[in-house]
């Protein structure tokens, strides 16, 4: 490294140069009227902020605020050490660009010149594309995978595809700051995935700072190094996923009336009410789709004895109405399987979704309830058996 | 990157060569225009109700002024040629020009491919405040109004209008109801002008009566020297316009991300656009269907809408579409002559008609 190099080396890395994103006791609104107060963001290069909070709750207004699409009411946003209001239009769009919910109705615009407009901060004066503008539509029509539309119609394609050209024209910009509301709108899941790859390949490899917004919980859970959570005119909170997705938070934030599993950020409507006239005997995932059919039925269940980290007991946690567990890696308490007996008594359905060689040492005493059970099956009035997939419901 | 490894050689996209091809086209349709557009010099020259042989248009041509050299049919076709077709040529070419350059900024303006100056009422507008003005004039025994004067009582007028039609839009967010209110503005101007025009009933408000119907007739050279700096100064301003007016095509928002000025632009577009507008009414009266039929056109023969490509070749277009129509009205039935706009409209309004239908068809784009 020549002396040169060194010194602007050296001068980027003093200040506030360590975020490259920054807003300081922002709030945000119209005309005046604040929808969410007292932000503070801090983001750093290579890493990937996700808003996540209700319909409404403000966070395209935040995302518009923090790209100058709109003013913000207080506060203030510092763009690579630079305070926004200060900045010129061009060098603006040349650190960070968008990607807006806004459909664009173009006339007679194929998809390559959407992508390239993305490269107005870089043209010349008459707006003509040079060898380096090429070279970027190019590498991010081929990053997006986009290569067979870049001559169609942008109009003709589907919601699908002009959402995946815009974000390729968001790329085009050529900026380390990304503001990306609701990227992953319109697309299918397999577009969904691969859009949250690149992201995450974008920011290790390029060093970009990404801001979005996202509905999907799962996905912001899988892409975010730090979520945002924004609820009535506030922030909820600020940090990493495994931090905020504890207890009921994310019930409580979105007033969910079903449940919500921590590990994979899924949801699951409520369980049905009333009493349990269903008992299944399951494990090792056996039980999962008799669950969910008993649930689209509407019929209140009661599962069991299943083992604390078996995978039924995963879905059951949120959809059973009563779920008989064990202690991880031991035999199955005498506790456990009177428990289980008692609400086998209270049944009037009992399905087995067991097979024979299911029964291992871990839950042999789930065998001697599943024979008992068929026992009271003998008396049909006391107790009827229903295949698992309820075909003699 | 590895997420490329799996895409076939094939499918790399070239930009650089869809730019030049672009190019290319852009270059095979202005110099198929630059054809078309001497081909209707010569005929607009040539063609009248009094016929001339071309060795006489020839000689004629060659004597801007007076001569006694000359024979008597000769100067007589000299008189008709200097006085009457060229200054009416050339009046046509300016005004034709930006009549359809003012109808492609407003079709960007408003993102609306039916918008122009005649259908948004903007054209009648500026024909009211003129007529007003005219009738005012008489009334004060002042007879002659200059033409700059005109000028600026069409783009009061046009001004006006536009500014209706902004409150329209800042209100509805449908395309099609902004035409139908901006239709609706144009019949309430024309209804106060025939009042106006009823009630000053003077034999010199013949030529207002013929005028506000849309004709190019009686342009002479003093009209030129008023109009051609205007236009040339607002079409070489437009043109500066050309790379934000290419980023605004995708909406306000994304034309403020890569660093539009919205502000200037927009203030810009409806100056520009009412001024030239403005003009034409001035001169020639409201002139239908030219502002959306031409855009229309060219975007098709360029297969683009790249606005650095489409407004010169606008411009050329505008020209010379109202070349043909100005030289149908005057030979079609010569020695009667026709209003121009009745045949601007013949041809015009089928396109703007099939724009209309595509654009039922296209079902994304009516909201």
């Amino acid at each position: 490294m020549n002396p040169a190099n060194f010194d602007q080396a050296a001068k980027s890395n003093t200040g506030n140069q360590d975020y490259l994103l920054q807003a300081q006791k922002l709030s945000v609104g119209y005309k005046g009227v604040p929808l969410v107060e007292d932000i503070q963001i801090h983001l750093k290069a290579g890493h990937i902020l996700t808003l996540i909070g209700p319909n409404g709750a403000g966070k395209s207004t935040l995302l518009k605020t923090l790209s100058r699409q709109l003013q913000s009411l207080s506060g203030c946003i510092t763009l690579a050490g630079q305070d926004i209001a200060q900045m010129g239009a061009k060098a603006f769009a040349q650190t960070l660009s968008v990607l807006l919910t806004d459909r664009p109705r173009t006339e007679r615009m194929t998809n390559a010149e959407l992508v390239a407009s993305g490269r107005h901060p870089y043209t010349s004066s008459l707006g003509n594309l040079g060898p380096e503008d090429y070279l970027a539509v190019e590498e991010s029509l081929n990053l997006l995978n986009i290569q067979d539309l870049a001559k169609k119609d942008f109009m003709q394609g589907s919601d699908g595809q002009k959402q995946r050209v815009l974000f390729a024209r968001t790329l085009c910009q050529g900026a380390r700051v990304l503001i990306l509301d609701e990227p992953t709108s319109f697309l299918d899941i397999r577009y969904k995935l691969d859009l949250l790859t690149i992201l995450r390949q974008l920011a290790r490899e390029k060093g970009l700072a990404i801001v979005m917004s996202l509905h999907e919980l799962d996905l912001a859970q899988k892409v975010s190094d730090d979520l945002l959570c924004i609820k009535d005119g506030h922030i909820k909170a600020y940090g990493p996923a495994d931090q905020l997705f504890q207890n009921s938070f994310i019930q409580e934030l979105y007033d969910l009336p079903g449940s919500f599993n921590p590990h994979f950020a899924n949801l699951e409507m409520p369980p049905t009410p009333g009493p349990c006239k269903v008992f299944v005997l399951a494990g090792k995932g056996r039980g999962i789709p008799v669950y969910r059919r008993l649930q689209q039925h509407g019929l209140a269940f009661a599962t069991g004895v299943l083992h604390e980290n078996d995978l039924d007991a995963e879905l059951a946690r949120q959809i059973a109405s009563q779920l008989i567990t064990e202690k991880a890696f031991y035999p199955i308490s005498d506790a456990s399987f009177h428990q289980a007996l008692a609400a086998l008594d209270q049944a009037e359905i009992f399905i087995n979704a067991l097979e024979e060689d299911d029964f291992g040492p871990g839950n042999a005493r789930n065998r001697d309830l599943r024979d008992l059970a068929l026992k009271h099956c003998q008396n049909p009035r006391s107790l009827r058996q229903v295949s698992p997939d309820l075909s003699d419901l | 990157m590895q997420k490329n490894l799996g895409a076939p050689a094939e499918a790399f996209v070239s930009v650089a060569k869809m730019d030049r091809h672009g190019r290319k086209r852009f270059f095979l349709v202005l110099a198929l225009l630059i054809l078309a557009l001497h081909v209707l010099i010569y005929l607009n020259i040539s063609l009248g109700s009094v016929a001339a042989s071309r060795q006489e248009i020839s000689e004629a041509l060659r004597y801007p002024q007076p001569s006694s050299e000359l024979s008597p049919e000769v100067t007589m076709m000299r008189d008709i040629l200097w006085k009457i077709r060229l200054p009416r040529l050339v009046g046509v070419l300016l005004l034709g020009g930006a009549l359809a350059l003012s109808g492609f900024l407003m079709q960007t303006f408003f993102h609306n491919p039916l918008a122009g100056p005649y259908i948004l009422g903007i054209s009648s507008g500026a024909k009211l405040f003129v007529a007003l003005l005219l009738v005012f004039l008489l009334s004060q025994q002042k007879l002659r109004l200059s033409s700059f004067g005109m000028i600026l009582a069409a783009f009061a007028g046009s001004m006006m209008c536009m500014g209706f039609i902004l409150l329209v839009s800042r209100h509805v967010d449908n395309a099609s109801i902004l035409v139908v209110a901006g239709v609706m503005l144009g019949y309430i101007c024309s209804a106060i002008t025939e009042i106006v025009i009823t009630f000053a009933d003077d034999a010199s408000l013949v030529n207002l009566h013929n005028w506000s119907r849309g004709s190019f007739s009686g342009i002479s050279w003093d009209h030129i020297r008023v109009m051609v700096w205007p236009i040339l100064i607002c079409t070489i301003g437009v043109f500066f316009l050309a790379k934000p007016l290419a980023a605004y095509r995708l909406g306000e928002g994304y034309a403020r991300s890569v660093g539009v000025n919205l502000r200037l632009l927009r203030l810009a577009l409806v100056l520009f656009s009412s001024f030239l507008s403005a003009c034409v009414t001035a001169f020639a009266g409201p002139i239908s269907f030219v502002g959306i039929a031409v855009p229309h056109l060219v975007k098709a023969s360029l297969q683009s809408s790249r606005p650095l490509y489409v407004m010169p070749v606008c411009f050329l277009g505008g020209s010379i579409f109202c070349l043909a129509c100005d030289l149908i009205a005057r030979t079609a039935f010569s020695p009667l002559e026709l209003s121009v706009g009745a045949v601007t409209a013949i041809f015009g309004a089928p396109i703007v008609i099939y724009v209309l239908l595509k654009r039922g068809k296209n079902g994304s784009e009516v909201r």
